[in-house]
């Protein structure tokens, strides 16, 4: 930041302000406060996933199979590479290059609709399979690679087949091991669906400073608004580097 | 020390008060909704807080007139639940929490650091009208329906069992935490990078550093509840399931991330209380504030430890029994923080030169009200005396000691303090400490009964009750109406001075600190030129020295009529000098 | 005029908790009367204007902060360590306690004597000096379980068992309230304990109890039932070791568990064993198993059938009781609070319950003996 302000066109200074410096530093911690406030958000969703994740360890196991990690990993390549991005455009923007900046804030803003597209397949396909959590929900256990860890009924050598037993009427065993998978897919939509929400918040930042970018808005005239949108942005990536281990990678117990 | 009459020049002139200043400058109510003024947001904040107040004392009322009787047959046990539930509500997302840092900190922080505004006037505003949607959000549902899960929203009871309007309501605490983050990150921002040249930390008024630790607790702790609260609100709509036992879900785990910011937020309530307290005392001591570091210390203590004790209110709860013993030992060691600020207040006022002001007075109800306020979190804190107390009117008692008798004193006195700072009038003397003292018997009238019915045992949030807890009731009952006349008195006054109070000056107290050097009511941009600071906020030895050789002219108003001081300072009997030495 | 100011003292734990009441009740006046004093002193001796010696306004000395900071924090540290001993004790039941089950549901208490059989609504009859462990359970919201006389409170949880034990120790009828807010008719949810003479308690006992819900089978009687009933004994029965672990002697035992880490049979452990039982599945068990949900639909087991269950297991392991095993010394204090610690908490792992933890404590457990 201070190696571009040599380089930058002349910035606006708000009335409350000494200098730019000042407003510079001041929009950064901000933003950086900001961003901490984020995290303490998405803290106590992580917090909630690691109690229950210890708590069931092999519901989760189980649960998490259903997720199309293949994806999930497309997805996290997608979200790296607009970081990249969007990077490239505040760099562009510091040095005064409009088109440029242009070019990558579009290339980034098409990530971000890669992502939420690729969400969209997995999301469509988890609600094919009523995995929403809700009086619809339904799981059906993937029996997993190689393993016979399942908690799922039809496994197990030797075993009694356990739906033959005498059950009273209406009781249905498997209620209960579908609840604590669908703990984990509420934990799932609430995370990934908050995530979701985030990158959206970016899209409608970053393509607003497009459009006012376009239309010389006085307001992009520097480069600290996208400064802060790429922060913001950074912020999003990361979290999805947290949130795709932690909810599509689960370890066997 | 009745005031004198007013010698011309002593106050402010009409003259001066034609000056342009925030209030005058513009007049439309677009200049109003649209300002970015932080003084002006303010003013908003500290209108809508007290219609706030008004309706949470309503539904207080509401709750003393149903407890007068042990069968209540005024309300429905559900209206009563509703009750209770909108007064915790409102008090304490919609009052206490914004109270002083929106309207006080708000004003006065930027100028106390002399800046000319917060870093972030528009998210300033944002947050004022993110603050309004909430609460009218949370005021439609609670008049349409209500809710009955009292402020605390404990599932399964919020998630699953009842059935009134509890989304609507989250929804509006929800946006009120982000109004209330919004600030916090816009007071943290200023006070890092916004001190005029010269403001050393160390030299900040400790109202600054209150409202900087209040920050902290602020940012870090909202976003735990506002998401929490979120997952509530997606368990009663989707049917998503994550605290839900019928289905493996913990409501244990949400008493964790509810305590994590609700503990918290009560150093929200109380610490900028703190910092004006320390404000109050300094002026009207006329002496530096008594042990600085140690005050300005014993904030950020209470900001940082107040994170790792929300254990407490779970100690019932079946939690570990080494949980417990942790957060109980966290518990009794934040009591330190606060044993020290009580003591260094007291401490400032010895050898001060005290001029009893209505501000001052409240800071003494104050401390008075916060010490037996804090003791008794302490049996609260203490393991084997709280499976006893907690959830009974002891804790009831306990805390509205350190909400009411804390943070509303404490907001009382900053309110008189800086009233003629932010109207430039000043409001009546007399009635302001009549009214204070009416505040306070009502208030210890009220609250004092249910320390004692909570250690018989009556638990909170009851409709019917025992019989013989009656009188206790009756007598809380009626103390609640004499503190409903004491909290009604400052409006009429207020108002009243508006128009007919006397002009104050930029300074009639003769106080230190940046924001008496100013005129009253402050220009819009606060500073012509961006202050030198050259001392810090307390330097009042030379006010001291003046007065006790009988020049009183500092203070423009209550100035004693005649010189009575003509002992110079260093006149002295050596057994004086011993002896008081001794006594400390 | 009905001014009472002291709560009636009817238990044990009354007796231990009152002393540290009182004595912070003096040390708050003590410290309240200290801080009235010295403001008033000062606004009255030091008023504008007075003429009294002012020399040498000090404003900060680090010997006096040190001095305010240090004496309340010992005192301070005092009483934590005084009322952390009775906080331990509940967790920790004596030997030989009468056991009662308590379902709260909205809005009544339902409780069960386990030896008599005996079951009665919103009151509970107990005998004079006799110690009483009450496992409590929720079928709906959280309640909470209060006796003021007893000084004893407990949180009443849907989903997991919490435990309470104290010693009646005065004849008399004391208020039972509930404690943790419920729902509309929360402040009428209570009713009253019964303290008797052992006289009049033997002859309450053989009259059959209250006059409400008479029940003369023991909840080892209907767990049996209840045992059948689900088709428990499929995979259970007796000594059949082959579809499952066998129950005989199992409740007071440890277990390994899959995955590592060693688990306390205790009725937590069987109660989530029943719900939830891929979450601490006994080690070299497929887990074939399915969850019994406690609930009140069709075919769900009801907290009352879960409890007399859980009483049948235990009644097939009578030489076993996992605390208070007949350690002496030192040594037994730990286990026994670790015990009990289990006891209060294996249901969910949120502080200090997940396997790692519990093998860590038994591992230091092993140390001390």
């Amino acid at each position: 930041m201070s190696s571009a302000q040599l380089e930058v066109a002349p910035q606006r200074l708000a009335h409350q302000f000494e200098d730019i410096d000042q407003q510079n530093e001041c929009y950064i911690v901000g933003m950086w406060t900001f961003l901490v406030t984020e995290i303490m958000f998405f803290g106590a969703l992580f917090l909630a996933l690691t109690v229950y994740r210890s708590v069931y360890p092999n519901s989760f196991f189980e649960a998490h199979l259903a997720l199309n990690k293949w994806l999930g990993l497309l997805n996290t390549f997608i979200l790296l590479t607009s970081s990249f991005f969007v990077a490239m455009g505040v760099r562009a923007k510091m040095l005064g290059q409009n088109s440029a900046t242009q070019f990558w804030l579009g290339l980034t803003i098409l990530c971000a609709f890669g992502f939420l597209g690729v969400k969209y397949v997995e999301y469509s396909a988890e609600f094919r399979e009523h995995h929403f959590p809700g009086p619809n929900f339904h799981f059906v256990a993937t029996q997993p690679p190689g393993g016979d860890l399942s908690a799922n009924s039809q496994v197990a050598s030797g075993q009694p087949n356990i739906s033959s037993r005498d059950f009273p009427a209406g009781y249905h065993p498997q209620q209960l091991e579908l609840h604590k998978r669908q703990l984990f897919f509420s934990l799932y939509f609430v995370m990934t669906g908050l995530h979701g929400l985030h990158v959206i918040i970016g899209i409608l930042v970053l393509g607003s400073i497009w459009f006012l970018i376009r239309y010389k808005h006085p307001s992009v005239d520097d480069y600290m608004t996208l400064e802060l949108a790429g922060l913001y942005w950074h912020f999003v990536d990361i979290v999805w580097i947290f949130l795709y281990p932690l909810v599509y990678l689960i370890g066997r117990q | 020390m009745s005031s004198i009459p007013l010698q011309p020049g002593a106050l402010g002139t009409p003259n001066e008060q034609a000056r342009e200043n925030y209030l005058n400058i513009k007049h439309t109510v677009a200049s109003w909704l649209l300002t970015k003024d932080h003084k002006r947001i303010a003013v908003l904040y500290g209108l809508s807080i007290s219609i706030m107040f008004f309706l949470g004392g309503l539904a207080a009322a509401g709750i003393r007139v149903a407890l007068v009787r042990p069968h209540d047959t005024f309300f429905s046990s559900e209206a009563y639940n509703k009750l209770f539930s909108a007064h915790g509500i409102i008090m304490v997302f919609f009052f206490l929490v914004p109270s002083i840092p929106a309207t006080l900190g708000n004003f006065l922080l930027p100028i106390m650091i002399g800046a000319r505004d917060l870093a972030f006037p528009r998210l300033n505003l944002l947050s004022w009208y993110i603050y309004i949607i909430g609460a009218l959000i949370t005021l439609g549902a609670i008049a349409t329906g209500g809710i009955d899960t009292g402020w605390t929203f404990y599932v399964p009871y919020s998630s699953v069992y009842s059935n009134t309007d509890v989304v609507a309501v989250i929804v509006g605490v929800f946006f009120a935490g982000f109004a209330s983050i919004f600030t916090g990150i816009n007071f943290l921002v200023t006070v890092h990078k916004m001190r005029a040249p010269g403001m050393t930390w160390f030299r900040m008024p400790l109202f600054v550093w209150a409202m900087y630790a209040t920050s902290i607790v602020m940012v870090l702790g909202t976003p735990v509840v506002a998401i929490t609260l979120l997952l509530v609100v997606l368990e009663r709509v989707f049917g998503v399931c994550i605290f839900n036992p019928a289905c493996g879900g913990d409501p244990i785990l949400f008493e964790h991330l509810f305590w994590f910011y609700s503990h918290p937020a009560v150093y929200i309530m109380i610490l900028p209380s703190m910092g004006v307290i320390s404000e109050v005392i300094t002026c009207f001591s006329r002496k530096r504030v008594f042990g600085y570091e140690f005050v300005a210390f014993s904030s950020m203590a209470i900001a940082l430890l107040g994170f790792f004790v929300w254990g407490h209110h779970m100690f019932v709860t079946g939690e570990s029994m080494y949980g417990g013993m942790v957060f109980s030992i966290i518990t009794f060691l934040i009591a330190v923080p606060s044993a020290i600020k009580v003591f260094n207040w007291s401490a400032t006022m010895y050898k001060g030169n005290v001029w009893l002001s209505a501000p001052l007075l409240y800071a003494i109800g104050f401390i008075f009200l916060f010490t037996i306020g804090g003791l008794t979190g302490l049996y609260l804190a203490s393991l084997a005396v709280d499976v006893h107390l907690n959830m009974t009117y002891f804790v009831v008692a306990h805390f509205h000691y350190v909400m009411v008798g804390g943070a509303i004193f404490g907001y009382m006195a900053g309110m008189h303090f800086w009233w003629p700072k932010i109207t430039g009038r000043m409001y009546p003397e007399g009635w302001a400490k009549l009214a204070c003292i009416i505040m306070f018997v009502g208030f210890n009238l009220t609250f004092f009964p249910q320390f004692i019915l909570g250690f018989l045992g009556m638990p909170r949030r009851y409709h019917f009750y025992p019989p013989e807890y009656q009188m206790w009731n009756i007598l809380s009952s009626a103390g609640a109406s004499v503190l409903a006349v004491g909290f009604a008195i400052p409006f009429f006054y207020w108002m009243w001075s508006l128009k007919y109070g006397e002009l104050a000056g930029p300074n009639p107290w003769g106080a230190k600190g940046l924001e008496w050097a100013i005129p009253s009511p402050p220009p819009s941009h606060n500073f012509d030129s961006v202050p030198i600071v050259t001392e810090e906020a307390y330097a009042y030895e030379e006010i001291y020295a003046r007065e006790l050789a009988g020049d009183y002219s500092d203070s423009q108003v209550d100035r004693p009529v005649s010189p009575l001081n003509t002992e110079q300072p260093d006149q002295k009997t050596l057994e004086d000098h011993s002896s008081t030495e001794e006594s400390l | 005029m009905n001014l009472p100011v002291i709560p009636e003292q009817a238990s044990t734990y009354a007796q231990q908790m009152d002393p540290i009441f009182w004595t912070m009740v003096i040390l708050t006046i003590v410290f309240t009367l200290l801080v009235t004093f010295i403001m008033l002193f000062c606004i009255v001796r030091f008023r504008r204007g007075a003429k009294v010696n002012r020399s040498n306004p000090s404003t900060g000395n680090l010997y006096l902060e040190l001095t305010w900071s240090i004496i309340p924090m010992i005192l301070g540290l005092f009483i934590y360590a005084w009322s952390c001993k009775p906080y331990a004790e509940v967790y920790s039941p004596p030997h030989g306690c009468n056991n009662i089950f308590l379902i709260g549901k909205r809005w009544m208490w339902h409780f069960q004597h386990t030896r008599s059989g005996i079951r009665e609504n919103n009151q509970l009859h107990l005998e004079v000096g006799k110690p009483v462990k009450v496992t409590m359970i929720s079928q709906d919201v959280i309640h909470g379980f209060y006796v003021p006389a007893f000084r004893v409170k407990r949180d009443c949880l849907p989903g997991r068992y919490n435990t309470v034990w104290f010693t009646p120790t005065r004849v008399g009828k004391y208020y039972l309230f509930c404690s943790e807010y419920c729902g509309t008719n929360h402040s009428e949810m209570g009713g009253y304990v019964y303290v008797m003479t052992p006289q009049d308690y033997a002859k309450w006992r053989t009259t059959g109890g209250s006059t409400e819900t008479q029940q003369h089978e023991t909840p080892v009687e209907i767990g049996q039932g209840v045992f059948q009933k689900y088709g428990c004994s499929n995979c259970h029965a007796d000594k059949d070791n082959v579809h499952g672990p066998s129950l005989v002697g199992l409740y007071g035992t440890q277990v390994q568990l899959q995955g590592g880490g060693v688990a306390h049979v205790d009725t937590n452990f069987l109660r989530t064993a029943i719900v939830f039982p891929q979450k601490q599945r006994i080690s070299g068990w497929p887990p074939t198993m399915e969850g019994y949900p406690v609930g009140n639909a069709a075919g769900e087991m009801s907290e009352e059938e879960m409890l007399d269950l859980i009483a049948y297991i235990k009644s097939l392991s009578p030489n076993n009781s996992f605390s208070h095993t007949g350690k002496q010394g030192a040594a037994p204090k730990t286990s026994h609070h670790l015990a009990a610690h289990h006891a209060g908490n294996t249901h969910v792992a949120l502080l200090a319950h997940t396997d790692t933890v519990q093998s860590t404590l038994h591992k230091s457990e092993g140390k001390l003996q």
